[in-house]
């Protein structure tokens, strides 16, 4: 019996998958905490490519991640006593859902990370599970058009993997549903501040050497003397909007973030004038100053908020930012007044 | 919770829908539901304007502006004078993702 072989067809097929564990090390925990507050965030990756979990065959599922560590631990952890492929795409370090807006966790990339990774040689069937969040980014169908395999969406978060397997591939509409409780907006709030640090420390300073001006000039004693208060405002209106705006998000009634945020830089300017005996125009002036900077910093949570719509962040922003430079500018205009009289 | 309300720019085209049903597993706030072999939108203020649904409608009845929707990001696009972007290109530091 001959059998006609076209060598040039065959493709090798290098079977080095690399295993991972389904346990999380403390190293791994430490990483994680780590890039919760910022640090070593753009490099927190893992090589894109196949991954296998326990030992899987060729009618093992297939799951696909992105390369940022903490979505892969994520994922992985949730895998125990599993037998499956993982395909790691490459989104350049960055979450599921970001990378999925922004175009990297896309179309084009899992089309061509399922080619290189010659996938439809190392399993029979024709199904890949992609994470729900990346569906902003991944046209399912047009994946199976350019590759034949069909994308099957998971739900939403990992712990829900195993359930949405044994059920046949089926979510429950409560597995399909983006939540936001207070311990997922904690989580972000670490990073947020870290990011902000060099604003806080800047405006920090530049309010400081202010409280020495006089209209005699500069007097540095006076600074000394007088610069703790403006500089303690200041923080709590970044801890203000950054922080406990955040925690409180829908406690407060309004819908646009810079107005929570204003009520919190309110509250704070309110609670921190009962610890200094600073003259009223003073006050008024910090007051200002703070209310503008909680409501930026909380502004900018939408970027990290589940459910902040681009034309309602635009809409927001097009009145928020001149209140907010506003505020700023006669907040500031009014303490250097007041360092003068 | 909610954001603005009557501000989204997604759209449902009723004749062009066939009940697939993808939107309704795509959508991470269950905007939409099958009814009577047609998909309707429960309240649209739910959108987040992601574009899950419209990318993933293959007979086009689902539009919807998504895009980066950070305010750091249209700040970063006004003063730049382009569409709203992160300021991270490649291999650049990016900030906020």
């Amino acid at each position: 019996m001959a059998i006609s072989l076209n060598i040039k067809s065959l493709k090798p097929v290098v079977f080095s998958v690399p295993a991972v564990s389904t346990k999380l090390e403390f190293s791994d925990l430490i990483g994680a905490l780590k890039v919760r507050f910022g640090i070593g965030r753009n490099n927190y990756t893992i090589t894109p490519g196949l991954y296998k979990v326990g030992n899987p065959d060729s009618h093992s599922d297939v799951l696909v991640s992105a390369n940022y560590k903490l979505s892969f631990d994520m994922l992985r952890k949730n895998l125990s006593l599993l037998n499956i492929w993982i395909l790691v795409i490459d989104t350049k370090g960055i979450n599921v859902w970001c990378a999925a807006g922004k175009g990297n966790f896309g179309t084009n990339n899992v089309v061509k990370s399922i080619r290189n990774s010659s996938l439809e040689h190392i399993v029979k069937h024709r199904n890949i599970i992609l994470p729900q969040l990346s569906a902003s980014g991944v046209a399912a169908h047009k994946v199976k058009e350019q590759t034949g395999f069909r994308v099957i969406f998971g739900p939403i978060q990992a712990k829900d993997i195993k359930t949405f397997i044994e059920a046949g591939y089926k979510a429950t509409p409560a597995m399909r549903k983006i939540t936001f409780p207070m311990k997922e907006r904690a989580k972000l709030i670490p990073v947020d501040f870290m990011y902000a640090k060099y604003k806080l420390l800047l405006i920090m300073c530049l309010f400081f050497i202010f409280s020495g001006l006089d209209r005699t000039g500069f007097l540095f004693a006076k600074m000394v003397e007088t610069g703790l208060s403006p500089v303690i405002d200041i923080l709590g209106a970044f801890i203000g909007g950054i922080i406990v705006a955040v925690l409180f998000l829908p406690w407060i009634p309004f819908r646009a973030f810079a107005l929570k945020g204003a009520f919190w830089g309110l509250v704070s300017t309110i609670l921190l004038n009962r610890l200094f005996d600073v003259p009223v125009l003073e006050a008024i002036g910090m007051g200002l100053t703070s209310i503008s900077i909680a409501s930026f910093m909380t502004m900018n949570f939408t970027g990290s908020s589940t459910y902040t719509s681009l034309s309602g962040v635009q809409k927001e922003m097009k009145w928020a930012i001149p209140i907010q430079i506003a505020f700023v500018v006669v907040g500031s205009i009014l303490f250097i007044i007041s360092k003068l009289i | 919770m909610q954001y603005f309300k009557n501000v989204v720019t997604l759209k449902l085209d009723n004749e062009l829908c066939t009940g697939c049903g993808m939107c309704v597993i795509v959508c991470p706030h269950a905007v939409f539901e099958i009814n009577r072999g047609k998909a309707q939108i429960l309240d649209i203020n739910d959108c987040m304007e992601c574009g899950a649904c419209s990318l993933n409608c293959k007979f086009g009845a689902i539009t919807v502006r998504s895009g980066v929707g950070c305010a750091s990001g249209i700040l970063n696009g006004i003063l730049n004078g382009t569409e709203p972007s992160c300021d991270c290109g490649d291999g650049e530091k990016n900030s906020c993702c």
